[in-house]
């Protein structure tokens, strides 16, 4: 099976906005490593899920994919085109046709002039397929009833302040889908969506990777849906792939520390912890983005740490079917 | 109740559009003790938001509060002006963290310049002061002190919403609401805020009233719960009673839908059916066309809320069915 999606040695860089005093006495720069050498490939008909916490790069790395931000380094192959060589406006606007994205944050993604029509039918405009405004509004009619937003002719003219958030949130579906992409970044695409409707288009979404060839790298915090939904999971930390593996694989005997910190701290419905602080697998307090942990970047909060892992920097490597960036991978409980 | 620090009788909030009226939430009533906590939790576009926005008296047009109180400190909210609630309301007795909250953050200023704001207006606490409170609560919600001289844009999602939790805690309000604050949270934050906020109920006694869809979060802060279905409260009572015992057919199903960690699923379990139009809901019992236990009267009946086992359900076969 050849990769639709292939990246090699990805990086993206922010730099840091600097003080006026800072410039001034020509401190160095600082730089926010979102994406520090990553390296993975999606085969067509799969989804990617990349987990981790808050800040860790997975917007970023979306971002990229899309082109939205440039990388700082590194290949990104889509179906054996270089992504960061794509120049000029019609290949930009090809690119972007056949690759959506679906953002995290659909309060501030969606044009509040714009109604769920005029949402919808933007993309079709600017590509200039859809055909006439009857066979448009058909297609946007059939869109908002597939994310359950029914009956559509009740919102087809709403605002998105006239939208609940979850309401909003399968607006932004149906538009990343609406152009029958082939490949679609899903940042969040259902973190604001109840149980019921959460399944109802995540069920949708995986048809359409079955009969419609689509691909999507599945950014999540809700680790119990990348079970279902992805064929393969990324676990990311401060910017790097500290495991990847088979989706059933990873979670169902995650070795590196970090990913059994995330597993055992997934939610389950316990009434009777209500009093209680909960024990947490590790601190919550991420380091400094702007100033990456020497060795394992892990360590600091890592139970297990020795001296090596404040000193080498360990790579992927192979340890029981996966790959796991951890010096004691296999060896810790 | 000796003394509630919320108590709320029938609110009822509707948006009044060309195409009718959307009756998002009606004939809502609850109380709130100090430190008790109230989760809320029903499909996407249920009117859980429309509550939350009820109760702080900030309906936006077209929608209004049509009928109902809310008594916050013995003062009904629902009577007074926006700026009069502004001043004698928001912050002090009653702080929300708004869902998609993140987009409320001012790009032009430093997310410490938009925390000590309130700190300012309401406290009057200024300079170094401020500073080492904002950046307490900024340690608490599990980000570097160095955010706060960050600028909006140059943040995560989640770190944002984070800065909007960290700043509605500032003033340490009698009651705060929170719209799904943690949407964009992993699960290790998610668990310190929720640690946190536990702390905060049980040291300053604040009172929460907790929206989100995720059952397993809303389990682990609420007392009570209120489970809403097209507007209404299905279910409200002793949260541990609701989660191992369910009463109403929804409740039931929505607790069965909750997706397994460690299971392959080829299919994730979903309520069929369509969510109900909120213009021209479906008569009698709201949930009766998604309902397995459906029968006559509840097409043409509205179940009046009724006790059950310690808890208020609006169902007409309540007890009987699950
Ligand atoms: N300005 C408005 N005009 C018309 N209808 C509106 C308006 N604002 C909200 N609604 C409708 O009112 C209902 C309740 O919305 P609300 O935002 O309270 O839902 P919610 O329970 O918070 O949903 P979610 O979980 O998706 O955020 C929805 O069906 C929504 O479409
Ligand atoms: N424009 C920017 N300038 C500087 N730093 C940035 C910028 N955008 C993001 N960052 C930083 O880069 C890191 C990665 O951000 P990113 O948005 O990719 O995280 P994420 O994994 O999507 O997090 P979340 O789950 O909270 O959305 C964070 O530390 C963030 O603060
Ligand atoms: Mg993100
Ligand atoms: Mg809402």
């Amino acid at each position: 099976m050849n990769a639709v999606l292939e990246a090699e040695n990805l990086k993206k860089y922010y730099t840091m906005s600097q003080s006026f005093f800072g410039r001034l006495l020509g401190s160095q720069k600082k730089y926010v490593k979102a994406v520090d050498e990553v390296d993975f490939q999606i085969p067509r008909k799969n989804a990617m899920a990349v987990v981790g916490e808050s800040g860790c790069g997975k917007t970023t790395l979306g971002k990229v994919v899309m082109r939205l931000l440039d990388a700082t380094g590194g290949k990104l192959i889509m179906e054996g085109k270089d992504v960061t060589e794509i120049s000029g406006s019609g290949e930009l606007k090809a690119y972007r046709r056949t690759t959506q994205m679906i953002f995290q944050d659909p309060f501030s993604s969606m044009d509040p002039r714009f109604t769920a029509f005029n949402t919808l039918e933007e993309p079709m405009d600017i590509h200039d397929i859809g055909g006439s405004y009857e066979e448009r509004k058909k297609t946007i009619m059939d869109a908002l009833e597939e994310v359950q937003l029914t009956p559509a002719e009740e919102f087809i003219d709403r605002y998105p302040h006239m939208l609940s958030g979850g309401q909003k949130q399968r607006v932004a579906i149906a538009r990343a889908l609406i152009l029958n992409p082939d490949f679609i970044v899903a940042d969040e695409p259902t973190s604001m969506l109840d149980v019921s409707v959460r399944a109802e288009l995540l069920n949708l979404m995986k048809d359409l990777m079955n009969e419609e060839d689509l691909t999507y790298l599945y950014i999540t915090h809700d680790i119990s849906t990348s079970r279902f939904f992805s064929d393969s999971i990324s676990v990311m930390y401060l910017g790097k792939f500290v495991e990847k593996g088979e989706v059933a694989t990873v979670l169902d005997n995650p070795l590196h520390p970090y990913s059994q910190a995330l597993l055992k701290a997934v939610p389950e419905p316990k009434p009777e912890m209500i009093e209680v602080i909960k024990e947490l697998p590790i601190k919550g307090e991420v380091p400094d983005a702007t100033n990456v942990p020497p060795g394992c970047r892990f360590h600091p909060r890592c139970p297990y740490s020795q001296d090596i892992c404040e000193k080498e920097e360990p790579e992927l490597r192979e340890v029981e079917g996966r790959e796991v960036a951890c010096h004691f991978a296999g060896e810790v409980p | 109740m000796a003394n509630p620090v919320l108590d709320v009788r029938n609110l009822t909030t509707h948006y009044f559009t060309r195409k009718g009226e959307v009756q998002a939430l009606d004939d809502a009533s609850f109380g709130l003790d100090k430190g008790e906590s109230l989760g809320v939790a029903g499909e996407s576009g249920c009117g859980k938001s429309t509550m939350a926005f009820s109760l702080i008296n900030q309906v936006q047009p077209p929608g209004r509060v049509v009928e109902g109180e809310v008594n916050i400190d013995g003062i009904n909210s629902v009577q007074l002006s926006e700026t009069e609630t502004r001043k004698k309301v928001r912050w002090k007795r009653i702080s929300m963290v708004f869902q998609g909250a993140m987009d409320i953050l001012t790009p032009v200023y430093t997310v410490g310049h938009q925390m000590k704001e309130p700190l300012h207006y309401h406290q009057g606490i200024t300079g170094d002061e401020a500073r080492e409170k904002c950046e307490k609560y900024l340690g608490e919600v599990g980000l570097d002190r160095e955010i706060f001289t960050r600028y909006p844009h140059e943040l995560s999602g989640g770190q944002k919403q984070r800065v909007i939790i960290a700043t509605s805690l500032l003033l340490e309000p009698a009651v705060l609401i929170a719209d799904e604050p943690t949407t964009s949270l992993d699960v290790v934050v998610e668990a310190q805020i929720m640690n946190l906020l536990k702390r905060l109920k049980k040291e300053l006694g604040i009172s929460m009233i907790f929206i989100t869809h995720d059952l397993s979060i809303l389990s682990e802060v609420s007392n009570k719960l209120s489970i809403m279905y097209a507007g209404k409260f299905a279910e409200l009572g002793d949260a541990e009673r609701i989660y191992n015992n369910p009463k109403h057919p929804y409740t039931e199903k929505l607790l069965a839908s909750i997706p397994r960690l460690h299971k392959d699923v080829k299919r994730l379990e979903r309520i069929p059916g369509a969510p109900p139009n909120l213009v021209d809901p479906p008569s009698g019992c709201r949930f009766h066309p998604r309902c397995p236990y459906a029968e006559k009267v509840c097409q043409e009946e509205e179940p009046e809320p009724r006790g059950v086992e310690g808890r208020k359900v609006a169902c007409h076969f309540a007890g009987e069915v699950t």
